[in-house]
């Protein structure tokens, strides 16, 4: 699978660890953002519901990676994010690095996933258990 | 050959602002040499409720954040309105 991706289907991270492995690595970080059952207010949330400018935000994904080159030499980040509906434990987002030792794997891990959230051009809309819902930033 | 005195913009819209909108894709008409701020009044026009959202919204065009407003679009430029992300 490409490196960056925005899928309307479940996420496997598997296949995005296969995609960022490589011999030269000793450790592959991942991260994985899941829907939860409350917003964070402590309202229930029965679902979500995502969106994306799926070209700016590949953008975003491969400039967050080329980043991630400049700070750690060997890492390979791959992205992939889910719009769409949402249930409660499914996967949003898989970020993975996989890194020549786990130090750089989690902090490459750790930065993409922080920038993804402040800069990629993706909305998420929270339902509530009341029927209601919002349009949430981070 | 006369100039076209008109330019076609392709607006795509997010989040709240689509919904305030109504779609998330279409195109609007405004004059030659119109710049952004004259299609946001285009805009303006469907829902003045996007007014309130308008200190938080970044308008991309073809792509990349514009950092002021008086730039002049093009006919088939892309003009995003992006409220503020929130992806993961």
């Amino acid at each position: 699978m490409p490196l960056f991706a925005i899928v309307r289907d479940p996420i496997d991270p598997r296949t995005l660890e296969a995609a960022v492995w490589s011999e030269a690595c000793g450790g592959i970080a991942i991260f994985l953002g899941v829907v939860r059952e409350h917003a964070g207010d402590g309202r229930p949330v029965s679902g979500l519901t995502y969106e994306a400018h799926e070209a700016m935000a590949l953008a975003e994904f491969a400039a967050i990676a080329r980043e991630v080159s400049e700070q750690h030499a060997g890492v390979r980040l791959g992205i992939v994010h889910r719009i769409g509906d949402l249930r409660i434990g499914e996967i949003a987002v898989a970020v993975c690095a996989a890194a020549p030792h786990r130090a750089q794997a989690f902090d490459a891990c750790r930065y993409a996933i922080d920038e993804l959230k402040a800069r990629a051009s993706i909305w998420k809309k929270e339902h509530y258990s009341d029927g209601s819902g919002d349009w949430v930033s981070n | 050959m006369s100039a076209a005195t008109t330019v076609t913009v392709r607006v795509r819209a997010f989040a709240r602002m689509r919904e305030l909108l109504g779609e998330g894709e279409f195109e609007i008409v405004v004059p030659a040499g119109a710049t952004l701020v004259d299609c946001w009044e285009a805009l303006r026009a469907r829902n003045r409720a996007i007014d309130a959202l308008a200190p938080a919204t970044r308008i991309a065009r073809n792509g990349r954040v514009v950092a002021r407003l008086e730039e002049r679009v093009a006919d088939g430029d892309e003009i995003a309105l992006l409220p503020p992300v929130g992806g993961g």
